[in-house]
């Protein structure tokens, strides 16, 4: 694929005006469907009336990238400026999928708000609740009993695993690997099963409640945990197999929408990308929260913050939640599950911050109290949201495939996204 | 550093506090940007979190706008919050932190609070053209800005 990209650089431009003019016929159907939009209005800051030298003979372009594309991962549009093959800059049109959530939760109770934020970042549902229950227990000042605690890490890192394979094959899948979207789909599976066995769903599971958990563990949880971390642990290996020291995986990847730590933490990012940029930093450790203080784990990182990095930071990932969750799985301590929580939940006037470490980083949620049984405000920061504005500077001076290449490695959720 | 900030500002920090082990001081609009910047380069404030507002209609001064800062250096978490009333400006902390575009940009489709010297203050997730800010307590939960849709979608209501 990267022999590909060399031979579109080449290209001669006789051939370059007719895909032009396709692509701009392209442009002008899509703007007819929304007739009082004007594509340029959203593109203020691209500085339009600069010429860009490198490449003299061709024109600029505009185009638009989804929102109906398979690879922008969701409904998520991106209206790029181009120079032939190379990216000028991009202006991302969000809100497709927007569904006031937060809006929603000032006419919900704290209990019956709990479900709703499962279907923020849909992959990674059990993270969302957890993050919203332990904000909600800070604020009401109680502490989830040592057993809820070690079930909530063995739920949210099986979890992490399901978010990180799902990435792992859609993003290969965008840059044009099929093979491992079958495989880590096959071994996602595993873990979807565990979920239904515990709470009935497999996506939107709901698993947690205010104060711990609502379920207790099923007969053989432990057992199906301990056969599902023999089954995967080999499989992982294979997924490097397959793109570690691939040739195109590595041409695609390598290089490819590189970020430095410093433009991370200016940017706000969190997450793998953070840490593929060599930042030391995960949430579990810096601040740890549920029982993560017990396990013993490395926080991986990376050195060039490029697509490569990247990758090879969320395998290992993969590895350190393995590795978690096989601590965890056999001291579950007995107990209670469910901490003394009043039946009706009336959080005393006041706000609180409260945040974890999703699969996508930084997960917050702040919540201010009235006084009543209705949160006064819910703000959620969604990682996802505050990632994808790197992706403007992740791209520019780079080629249009390229630009596949790093959203899937940002690993957003429009679901997320948008609320 | 919060004892030297008050004595820097005097009044300008109108309060310091921690609740539930969450520290968060409420300063004038006035200085909002000067202690902004002092948090980021003399404290090592460098990652901003978030910002965001509440709607206190009831109130003079109806919004509380907010940023949470955190220090990679201290591990530490602090809220700066202002109030200002409706129509206030605010001054953008997008020279300070480049992450505050899309979060001010978020602010101000939710609740219609105006940044001064944002590079490109315009809704990010209602599309342009949408009237009403949601996220303040007068708009309803089914409301709906019936004209753009009926414009846009071309059906009679989204409900």
């Amino acid at each position: 694929m990267g022999a590909d990209q060399l031979g579109h650089r080449e290209r001669p431009m006789t051939n370059g005006t007719k895909t032009d003019e396709m692509e701009t016929g392209q442009t002008k159907a899509s703007t007819a469907t929304h007739p009082e939009k004007d594509p340029a209005s959203y593109l203020s800051h691209l500085e339009l009336g600069e010429k860009d030298q490198t490449f003299l003979d061709s024109d600029e372009l505009i185009i638009n990238m989804g929102p109906q594309h398979p690879a922008t991962h969701g409904v998520l549009r991106v209206i790029l400026k181009l120079d032939g093959e190379k990216v000028l800059g991009t202006e991302c049109v969000i809100g497709y999928l927007h569904r006031g959530v937060e809006k929603i939760a000032e006419h919900r109770t704290y209990a019956m708000f709990n479900p709703y934020v499962d279907r923020m970042d849909y992959v990674a549902a059990v993270s969302n609740g957890l993050g919203y229950c332990e904000a909600v227990e800070t604020l009401l000042n109680v502490q989830a009993p040592p057993r809820a605690n070690y079930i909530r890490v063995i739920l949210t890192e099986l979890n992490r695993l399901a978010s990180h394979m799902l990435w792992l094959g859609t993003h290969a899948l965008d840059i044009g690997a099929i093979t491992p979207l079958f495989y880590t789909f096959r071994d996602r599976e595993e873990i979807l099963k565990i979920f239904e066995k515990y709470c009935g769903a497999r996506l939107t599971t709901h698993a947690f409640r205010i104060g711990g958990c609502l379920y207790e563990t099923y007969d053989g949880f432990e057992q199906d945990v301990v056969k599902f971390l023999n089954f995967v642990t080999p499989k992982i290996g294979e997924y490097e197999e397959l793109l570690t020291t691939n040739r195109i995986w590595v041409e695609r990847t390598k290089g490819v929408g590189k970020i430095s730590a410093e433009d991370c933490v200016a940017l706000g990012v969190t997450g793998p990308v953070l840490r593929a940029s060599g930042v030391k930093w995960d949430l579990r450790k810096a601040q740890p929260y549920a029982a993560y203080s017990d396990f013993e784990f490395e926080i991986p990182i990376g050195e060039n913050g490029d697509t490569y990095d990247r990758y090879l930071v969320r395998m290992q990932e993969m590895r350190q939640s393995l590795r978690i969750i096989r601590q965890a799985v056999g001291k579950i301590p007995e107990g209670p599950i469910m901490a003394k929580v009043p039946k009706v939940i009336k959080p005393p006037v006041g706000e609180i911050y409260h945040s974890i470490e999703a699969p996508k980083g930084e997960l917050g949620y702040f919540i201010v109290s009235d006084g009543s049984t209705q949160p006064y405000r819910v703000r959620v920061r969604p990682p996802s949201f505050v990632n994808l504005q790197a992706l403007d500077m992740m791209v520019r001076g780079q080629l249009v495939a390229d630009v596949i290449a790093v959203i899937g490695t940002l690993d957003i959720v429009l679901g997320e996204v948008d609320r | 550093m919060l004892a030297k900030l008050k004595e820097q500002y005097g009044s300008g920090i109108r309060e310091t506090s921690t609740y539930l082990g969450q520290n968060y001081m409420i300063v004038e609009p006035s200085i909002v940007s000067e202690v902004l910047q002092i948090l980021r380069d003399e404290h090592d404030f460098d990652y901003c979190v978030d910002i965001t507002a509440v709607h206190y209609p009831q109130r003079e001064k109806q919004f509380d706008v907010l940023w949470i800062l955190y220090s990679f250096l201290c591990n530490e978490r602090i809220r700066v919050k202002i109030m200002i009333a409706d129509g206030e400006m605010v001054s953008s902390s997008d020279p300070i932190w480049p992450t505050a575009n899309w979060l001010e940009r978020e602010v101000f489709d939710m609740f219609g609070i105006r940044f001064e010297g944002h590079p490109d203050l315009k809704r990010i997730l209602l599309p342009e053209g949408w009237k009403g800010h949601p996220l303040r307590k007068d708009y309803g939960i089914i409301q709906q800005d019936q004209e753009w849709v009926q414009i846009n979608l071309g059906i009679e209501s989204g409900q």
